[in-house]
């Protein structure tokens, strides 16, 4: 059942980095982190790599495998054809720190950008009353396990460097979709503000953060296209911005 | 050298950013602290992001019979009455507070159809308790406490113009030390995991929050982070550990395929109408049910199925058991030959329950199973087998602040605490302990610095803690710190797991003694860049402290009660229920000593029905009738 497996694995630091051939025995069942373990215990033992949970709830071994970014963790070994050499590389839209581990500060310091979840003035803990209809919506986006990877493959940032600093990329439009959506908050022009200081604009939704995201959140069609189409409406109709104030707050006693 | 390091000053240090270390760091920076905040891993990876089904607190949404009582007898009565019952009557009475307080935080739980909190069913849970997100309970509760420091840090930013000028987070850096100066807590020492360069915090009062001990076993539902750190730190501070014998092997934890074994499958699972059945196609936990429990559970399948549609006119279905009792039943059917081949038995909802209504209440787990293992649980069984879950054993410490028993200044939560869950946890009571319990910690060392005031770190201190940190690379031609992990790993699997003897205990002690021998001389190659083998040598060195202190309580307690089974004392001992097996360190070595249980008081003690008490109580312990 056994195999050699032929990796090509990216090792290097900051200033320099070459890839690396390593052959190695993969069993039965496993993913690419399995291997990446093995290689890390038994040959190259300062070999640097992230992860933690390995069932693709924590979002720590992002990377790209075949140029393609996935979790390590969720990526069978067995949907590669026997023969394949795998190329594992570190993600490309942040800087490395060594080998496989990136620095993705980038991401906490976006997140730091985005307002605050806002509940209504003198409502009390224990009184809100939500249909489970209502908070859907925006569960969808808190399914989000901050893995990046839909930040790395976003050709936005992905190819131009100089964008980092005004854009903030598809993890965190769905972070302001799930707060404009959210039925108890009450802070106004999310999407206007994502639109002129998140850089939702400059996204041109070629849909592939949606394509690599693991929790399978549709985040173009139900955050990026409902919030862009939104912004355009309310620049043109306040009464309409009002409409959808009103029953945002429908859900709240 | 010392004046080269890297040194920051804080009010209180919180080790961990899990739920009980955010919840600490909340309370304690809106008490008006400065607070660090101290992760392995980067800031919302915590091992929390795993917990699944819920977190129980008495709400009363969906069956309003609940309330804090009922959960508080049922915490005992499945930790088998060897809680702190103090912690456990915090917890239950806190628990839906701090639920309730999280939604004012922007946490989204699923709802019932009157707009509230919904709540499920869990094992040894009366009635439906566990506030829960689908089956990513966990992580929402991560996310909402992240996302609050982030608040928290926006509001500082409005008002200091800097974002981290009160609370703060070091995302991948261990701490090796707690440093102590006139018997109180000084502050940590640690390194940046990233560079290996060395970071002094200088405090007053430390929060442990860093969780369990699982990689400590060979087959574990906790990651890499597991590995007892805020236990090992705190018994070299000088504080105990309580009844580390006490570990839960969860139920069902996946067994094939090899890369995935252990993971974890909810108990939500069950708590949906998971039914257990081994190769001949018996659902075999009939079998299985407790004298203790046979009032509570149905003997017969008619009526277990019936629970599910009518709780107030019908038992319980037997896999609803609390873990330990589920745990002891599918290791039998194994050991019975009626495993599958994998050694597992089968664990199945598509009978019962419509694709649709499973993907929607059990997504995490549908994908779990088919993007790792290519079964799809809608339409197949799956395997499952007992994994080393929790640990209920914990640091010494006063319920009412946290603080470790021993160290002023030191404070313990969560899963790294002792007492709470006596010998064995109820699913769901983990994520509220954490919240409960988290906050009281922040409350505790808030209280304890505002009076104590600081405690400056001697430079004599700040040494010798650096001279620990070079030692793996000063050594050549040691052993492989992997290939010893792995062998502790087989030890604990062999001769300290589910079912022990005193026979494999003392082989158990024997060995890890000779492992300690060995792990002084441990070499690393490579430099002190994000270098694993370098991280390993810390956390093998805190593995080797829980296993001996692990082996050396479960030696000495001649009795079965919830999360430790001996084969050879198969009974409960009410002489042993009214003792805590407490661990200390004296630099070399762990010894344990037993400590009388604290007394239910009588208040406590009436709120159960005396003939359940008499199975766990003596006739003098049933005469006196509580404490007053």
């Amino acid at each position: 059942m056994a195999r050699k497996l032929n990796l090509r694995i990216w090792r290097g630091n900051r200033e320099t980095g070459a890839l690396q051939n390593v052959t190695v025995e993969a069993n039965e069942g496993e993913v690419v982190l399995d291997v990446i373990h093995r290689v890390q215990a038994e040959q190259l033992n300062d070999l640097a790599v992230r992860w933690n949970c390995k069932a693709g709830k924590c979002g720590s071994c992002s990377m790209e495998i075949n140029g393609k970014p996935r979790l390590a963790c969720m990526t069978q070994v067995a949907s590669f054809p026997e023969d394949e050499e795998i190329t594992i590389t570190p993600l490309r839209a942040f800087p490395v720190i060594k080998d496989l581990v990136t620095d993705v500060s980038f991401n906490y310091k976006k997140a730091m950008e985005i307002p605050a979840f806002e509940p209504p003035v003198g409502m009390k803990p224990g009184e809100p009353r939500m249909a489970q209809m209502d908070v859907e919506r925006s569960q969808e986006f808190r399914k989000c396990i901050e893995c990046f990877l839909c930040q790395d493959t976003c050709h936005v940032i992905r190819d131009h460097e100089e964008n980092k600093e005004s854009f903030a990329g598809p993890r965190f439009f769905i972070r302001i979709a799930e707060l404009d959506m959210h039925p108890l908050d009450i802070l106004r022009n999310r999407k206007k503000k994502a639109q002129e200081e998140h850089g939702l604009g400059m996204c041109n939704i070629t849909k592939c953060c949606t394509e690599v995201c693991p929790e399978h959140i549709r985040i173009t069609d139900n955050a990026i296209i409902p919030m862009k189409e939104r912004v355009v409406d309310e620049k043109y109709d306040p009464i309409r911005w009002l409409g959808s104030k009103i029953r945002k707050r429908e859900g709240i006693l | 050298m010392t004046n080269q390091i890297e040194r920051h000053k804080y009010d209180i240090l919180v080790i961990g950013a899990g739920g009980a270390g955010l919840r600490a760091a909340v309370e304690a920076r809106e008490a008006g602290l400065r607070v660090a905040i101290i992760c392995k891993s980067l800031f919302g990876k915590a091992h929390t992001v795993m917990a699944e089904g819920g977190a129980a607190a008495s709400m009363g949404n969906v069956n309003d019979n609940d309330n804090w009582m009922v959960h508080f007898r049922d915490t005992m009565r499945g930790g088998k009455f060897l809680n702190h019952y103090r912690m456990a009557e915090l917890h239950a009475k806190e628990a839906p507070d701090r639920i309730w307080e999280l939604e004012m935080w922007g946490a989204l739980f699923d709802r019932t159809k009157e707009g509230k909190i919904s709540q499920r069913n869990f094992g040894g849970h009366e009635y439906p308790r566990l506030a829960h997100v689908g089956d990513r309970t966990g992580l929402e509760l991560i996310r909402t406490m992240q996302q609050r420091i982030v608040a928290l840090q926006q509001k500082d930013k409005a008002e200091t113009g800097n974002a981290e000028s009160n609370i703060k987070v070091f995302a991948e850096l261990t701490i090796t030390e707690i440093l102590k100066e006139g018997g109180k807590v000084s502050g940590a020492y640690g390194y940046w995991r990233e560079n290996g360069a060395e970071v002094l915090f200088e405090a007053p009062a430390v929060v442990l929050a860093t969780g369990g001990v699982g990689k400590t076993f060979k087959i574990t539902s906790n990651s890499w982070e597991g590995t007892g750190d805020g236990h090992a730190l705190a018994l070299k501070a000088g504080a105990n550990l309580v009844d580390m014998e006490f570990l839960q092997f969860h139920p069902t934890g996946m067994v094939w395929p090899p890369s995935v074994r252990g993971i974890l499958v909810t108990e939500s699972v069950r708590g949906e109408g998971g039914v257990l059945t081994n190769t001949d196609g018996e659902r075999f936990m009939f079998k299985y049910i407790p004298d203790v429990f046979k009032d509570k559970y149905a003997d017969n399948e008619a009526e277990a199925d019936r629970w599910y549609e009518d709780q107030d006119n019908n038992r319980r279905p037997p896999e609803l058991l609390p873990r330990d009792e589920v745990a002891r039943a599918i290791n039998s059917e194994v050991k019975a030959g009626r495993g599958t081949e994998h050694g597992g038995v089968f664990l199945d909802v598509s009978k019962r329950i419509p694709a649709e209504v499973i993907k929607k209440r059990l997504p995490s787990m549908w994908h779990q199973f088919y993007e790792l293992a290519g079964v799809d649980i809608t339409k197949e069984a799956m395997e499952v087998g007992p994994t080393c879950h929790y640990v209920m054993g914990g640091i010494e410490v006063d319920p009412d602040t946290a603080a470790a028993v021993g160290v002023p200044g030191l404070y313990a939560a969560g899963e790294c605490a002792g007492g709470m869950h006596g010998s064995n946890r109820l699913g769901g009571n983990s994520l509220t302990d954490l919240l409960v319990f988290g906050r009281r910690a922040g409350m505790g060392a808030a209280e304890y610095v505002k009076s104590a005031g600081s405690n400056p770190v001697s430079e004599a201190a700040i040494s010798a803690a650096a001279a620990k940190i070079q030692a793996p690379f000063t050594r050549t031609g040691g052993e492989n710190p992997y290939k010893l992990h792995q062998e502790l790993q087989e030890i604990t699997h062999n001769l300290v797991g589910i079912i022990r003897t005193k026979k494999e205990l003392d082989e158990a002690i024997v060995k890890i003694a000779d492992i300690r021998k060995r792990i002084s001389n441990v070499t690393v190659t490579g430099n002190r860049e994000f270098n694993p083998g370098f991280h390993l040598s810390f956390d093998l060195d805190n593995m080797l402290l829980i296993a001996e202190s692990t082996a050396k309580s479960a030696v000495v307690r001649e009795e079965s009660r919830g999360g430790h089974t001996r084969d050879d004392f198969p009974a409960m001992s009410p002489a042993w229920r009214q003792k805590n097996n407490i661990s200390s360190f004296n630099g070399t070595e762990v010894a344990v000593k037993q400590q009388p249980l604290p007394v239910l008081p009588k208040e406590l003690f009436d709120l159960f029905d005396p003939h359940e008490l008499e199975k766990y109580m003596s006739p003098e312990e049933m005469a006196k009738g509580g404490s007053n």
